[in-house]
């Protein structure tokens, strides 16, 4: 993992898509338990962060190994 | 067949590209590396100027205050400040560092990520601590009269500096940074010659770094 944790608005920025597009992978992505939400407050204003679960990171490994034996057998 | 590969392989690449934008400041210019080096080399060429006028007499050049020394045992900081040496330098550093940043600003744009973020945060904090304790010493060496040392001071403290941004920006950099603290310390065995170590340091170094980044990155 490159990072141990991200914001909302951070993730917002760095795939460049909407808040309800955004809003829509995370709520998936948390139902599979892929990632943990952490609801928490800087000051007076929410921040809203988000890390990886276990079971989230050994299925984004897979999906890499996946798509990489994909790859390499049809070269 | 083919065209599920080559998706295969785009979403690879995409996935990749993703992981460093969210952990790599990615915006730096190589064009700010060639402005830099070459505020630099100009910076250096005046210095050369000020320096040979005082008919090679750097102490002479640098206007220490005979009494002033001889009454505290040590240059004063407000005394050097006023000198034409140190002045070149501010301009230089300044000059040098409002180009950089037009040109990063500039690549940000085409590359759609924001200057004031979380990596760009991240790498100024991880370049300051470097440069910040460095500029601290460089401060008590002058103050100590030893002036031969700053320039090497300035390579190392700035190369170290270097290898550490290297793991929050462009990994190219820390080679730069090698080759800095390399030079810095060769520059040891060489006190008294630290303007031309310093020129090809902060100056042509930084030139071909700069041309290097530019080609392999922002050449379209």
């Amino acid at each position: 993992m490159v990072n141990d944790e991200i914001n909302f608005n951070d993730l917002k920025e760095l795939l460049q898509i909407t808040d309800g597009n955004l809003a829509s992978h995370i709520k998936g992505l948390e139902e599979s338990g892929y990632i943990k939400v952490l609801k928490g407050f800087i000051g007076r204003k929410t921040n809203t962060t988000y890390t990886t679960t276990k079971v989230g990171e050994k299925a984004f490994k897979q999906h890499i190994e996946a798509l990489e034996k994909m790859i390499n057998s049809t070269k | 067949m083919n065209t599920s590969n080559q998706e295969h392989q785009q979403d690879l690449h995409h996935i990749k590209q993703m992981m460093e934008r969210s952990s790599r400041f990615i915006s730096l210019s190589g064009l700010s590396g060639i402005a830099a080096g070459s505020c630099a080399l100009v910076g250096a060429y005046f210095a050369y100027d000020v320096i040979s006028t005082s008919s090679g007499n750097v102490l002479k050049s640098l206007d220490v205050n005979i009494y002033e020394t001889s009454r505290t045992g040590s240059v004063s900081i407000e005394s050097f400040m006023g000198n034409r040496l140190f002045v070149i330098a501010v301009i230089t550093f300044i000059l040098a560092f409002i180009l950089s940043f037009l040109f990063t600003y500039l690549r940000s744009k085409k590359t759609n990520t924001p200057l004031w973020g979380s990596t760009s945060k991240r790498l100024f904090i991880n370049v300051m601590i470097p440069m910040i304790a460095g500029g601290i010493y460089l401060l008590k060496l002058i103050e100590n009269e030893a002036y031969g040392f700053i320039a090497p001071g300035c390579l190392i403290f700035y190369g170290l500096a270097l290898v550490n941004a290297s793991k929050y920006t462009l990994g190219e950099v820390r080679y730069l940074g090698y080759c800095q603290i390399a030079l810095g310390l060769i520059n040891l065995w060489f006190i008294g010659f630290g303007l031309y170590f310093w020129a090809i340091g902060f100056g042509v170094l930084h030139i071909i770094y700069g041309v290097y980044m530019w080609n392999k990155y922002e050449r379209e």
